[in-house]
């Protein structure tokens, strides 16, 4: 009797596991994409000036691929020893020709369904690449071509690593995937010391960091504009925390008006770039409200006595927006049409939630969230917000905050102080291919722009 | 090393004794002299008694300080001062503390006539002392860190503890006699938070607890125009253990006076 009701209880166990990573899985699925294609991605050979760039652009090309996602890279100690170079290099209609035939990495030990190669030449005082890529499963050579292309760069390191990432962009492209390149992510750095913070901002793989503002203040909480033009956040440069406003292109302030409270702060775009959201202690209360891009024309958006923040609307819808309030006791994550209607909560009520942040698509959130581990350590979590289900991403490697989504909806970046001080990390929506972008003093609070 | 040890001994006793001989060194009038026990012998008529000097030097004192009377007589057969100083010799000097205007008279008898002097030595107090200097005023810093405490929160909280209402009345009085002896101060009520929640959170919790302050404090009549409030979240914690001892710590109003 006992037996079978362990039986049972373990059989519902197993059913309401199976049921919850179906679930899990499906959102990771949607965002990440279905199954994943294997490549192989021979290093690029190249002599002269070019012999000493190659490495950075082969490193490049690698990394891009992997942390796509999309591929499944094929072990390199399987490659054939002598992979192709050129077109003319490929052979057809032997057994086995170490490497010069497609089949030969179609076949096992490899198994990769596509195959990039090529190799690198100084030209004309330029770093070239010659790149291909080639669907295995295809016997006919020519009709197995998917692309090959000529990519010409500065003579250099960033030279060559500039047309490994044009090369692994044409790749992702084949399979739909955007490529990240030319991506840039805004980050709080408290690296120039004393205390301070400023905004910083980086390439979508942590190079060519740089710093944007210079207040030797506290200036955090960046968020960017849809079309990457300005950038807004809150700074203790005049005393008490205020919304500053920055254009991205004329690297200028931008005249925003902040109404009369002690505390103006999280500034975020609406999706048609021409209103701010923001928190503001107007009443008293920390509440949400929206004012043009240059401050005027200001309305209330939410009315409680309790503290609310982190509004950002829909990108699809534009008519309902996301925030945090502490309406209901400790920190959670709502949602309310612009209209005040509908004020639904999210998130459970487990633990404390923060930093939510929409996906692209408008369907689905990613946030910080302590469910399941005691106060301040956070994770980060997504959440398709139809039906509420849940992925966690990360697991109490330590505390993990303020997600947001890379523009092609795939990746995420967000702060971890597992290696110590907190820095910026970029990983897959599964919660793979983890990558750490920055090392210098503390950084916090990304945001990826266009 | 032995000697050396008597020695010292030796050298620290001495010292002792002098040291104690110096203590008990006042002056002490010294005794009148012995009356004379034979007096000169009669002479028919003899010379009269000459006052060839009575000084007093300094002819002015300070209260409880001393002068000194010099005189010189000639042919005196009994010369005496009055002012309780009696017999003296012919020629000699005195210390004398009057403790106040005195006017010593010197009678000097002499066979053929006696003689007459006088010398005053005029007491003066010292005039009173200017009135001690204001204490030196504290800065406004000082008075905050004296007269006003920080109040503490619990967490996630934003409304006045119990303990902390105690703690504002008191402060209340503090921050009420700085804002009238720094007329154009202002209080800043800098909010503060533990590391736990998010930080932009944080942030609007600073500022509610230091905003929650204010409307205490100015319902017990400070003026609230010169409370200003600024939340600092938790960008500048006090202490950064995680611990519920920091925690605790850092979750405050704390109270700045700005000129």
């Amino acid at each position: 009797m006992k037996n079978r009701y362990l039986v049972g209880l373990i059989a519902f166990g197993a059913l309401a596991v199976a049921a919850y990573s179906q679930s899990q899985d499906a959102i990771v699925l949607k965002l990440t994409g279905g199954e994943k294609k294997k490549i192989a991605l021979p290093d690029f050979r190249a002599t002269g000036a070019a012999g000493a760039l190659v490495e950075a652009f082969n490193k490049t090309v690698f990394e891009d691929i992997q942390q796509s996602g999309l591929f499944d890279m094929a072990a390199k100690s399987f490659y054939p020893l002598n992979p192709p170079q050129q077109e003319a290099d490929l052979r057809a209609g032997q057994a086995t020709c170490a490497g010069r035939c497609l089949s030969d990495w179609a076949g096992t030990p490899v198994s990769a369904g596509y195959l990039g190669f090529g190799y690198a030449a100084e030209q004309g005082g330029q770093f070239v690449a010659f790149g291909h890529l080639y669907n295995t499963a295809v016997a006919d050579i020519a009709g197995a071509k998917v692309f090959r292309k000529l990519y010409n760069a500065p003579l250099s390191e960033e030279g060559a690593r500039k047309a490994g990432h044009e090369y692994a962009a044409d790749i992702l492209a084949q399979f739909g995937a955007a490529s990240l390149v030319g991506s840039k992510i805004y980050f709080v750095s408290d690296r120039t010391g004393r205390g301070n913070k400023e905004i910083w901002v980086m390439d979508f793989d942590g190079s060519n960091q740089s710093r944007v503002t210079s207040f030797n203040s506290i200036t955090t909480m960046p968020a960017i504009s849809p079309d990457g033009r300005r950038l807004a956040f809150t700074t203790y440069a005049k005393g008490q925390p205020q919304i500053m406003m920055y254009s991205t292109e004329t690297s200028r302030f931008i005249n925003f008006l902040n109404p009369q409270a002690s505390m103006n702060a999280t500034p975020s775009f609406t999706p048609d770039g021409q209103s701010v959201l923001f928190s503001s202690t107007i009443s008293g209360f920390s509440q949400i409200y929206v004012a043009n891009q240059s401050g005027g024309g200001m309305k209330r958006l939410s009315n409680s006595r309790s503290i609310e923040m982190e509004a950002k609307v829909n990108p699809k819808t534009g008519t309902e927006m996301i925030f945090v309030s502490g309406r209901g006791g400790l920190q959670q994550i709502y949602r309310m049409s612009l209209d005040g209607a509908d004020v639904v909560r999210l998130t459970n009520g487990e633990g404390e939630a923060s930093n939510p942040a929409w996906h692209p698509d408008g369907q689905h959130i990613a946030f910080a969230w302590t469910r399941g581990y005691s106060p301040g350590n956070w994770n980060v979590f997504l959440m398709d917000v139809a039906s509420r289900e849940t992925v966690q991403l990360t697991h109490g490697e330590g505390k993990n905050e303020n997600p947001t989504w890379a523009p092609d909806g795939r990746h995420l970046v967000f702060s971890s102080n597992r290696s110590g001080r907190s820095q910026i990390y970029s990983m897959l929506a599964n919660g793979t291919e983890v990558k750490q972008l920055t090392t210098q003093g503390g950084n916090w609070m990304p945001v990826w722009s266009k | 090393m032995k000697q050396r040890h008597i020695a010292l001994t030796l050298l620290a006793t001495s010292l002792l004794v002098f040291a104690v001989g110096c203590k008990k060194k006042k002056p002490v009038d010294t005794p009148p002299p012995p009356t004379p026990t034979t007096s000169a012998p009669k002479a028919e008529k003899g010379p009269a008694a000459v006052i060839n000097s009575f000084t007093a030097e300094p002819a002015t004192i300070l209260r409880g300080e001393s002068a000194t009377l010099k005189w010189s007589v000639a042919n005196a057969t009994e010369v005496t001062i009055d002012n309780g100083i009696g017999r003296v010799p012919a020629t000699g000097s005195r210390q004398v503390s009057p403790t106040g205007n005195t006017t010593y008279r010197m009678m000097a008898k002499g066979d053929g006539g006696d003689a007459i002097s006088a010398a005053s030595v005029a007491v003066t107090t010292a005039p009173p002392p200017p009135p001690p200097p204001p204490a030196p005023k504290a800065t406004i810093s000082e008075r905050m860190a004296r007269d006003v405490q920080d109040v503490f929160f619990d967490y996630d909280k934003m409304e006045v503890r119990e303990d902390a209402r105690a703690m504002l009345q008191r402060n209340a009085d503090g921050i009420k006699a700085i804002l009238n002896d720094f007329p154009s101060a202002v209080i800043s009520l800098e909010g503060h938070c533990d590391e736990r929640g998010s930080a932009e959170y944080n942030l609007g919790l600073g500022d509610r607890r230091a905003t929650s302050v204010r409307e205490f404090l100015s319902q017990i009549g400070v003026p609230a125009e010169r409370l200003k409030t600024i939340s600092f979240g938790k960008e500048k914690p006090f202490c950064s253990e995680a611990t519920e001892d920091c925690y605790g710590k850092n979750r405050r109003v704390h109270f700045v006076g700005v000129q």
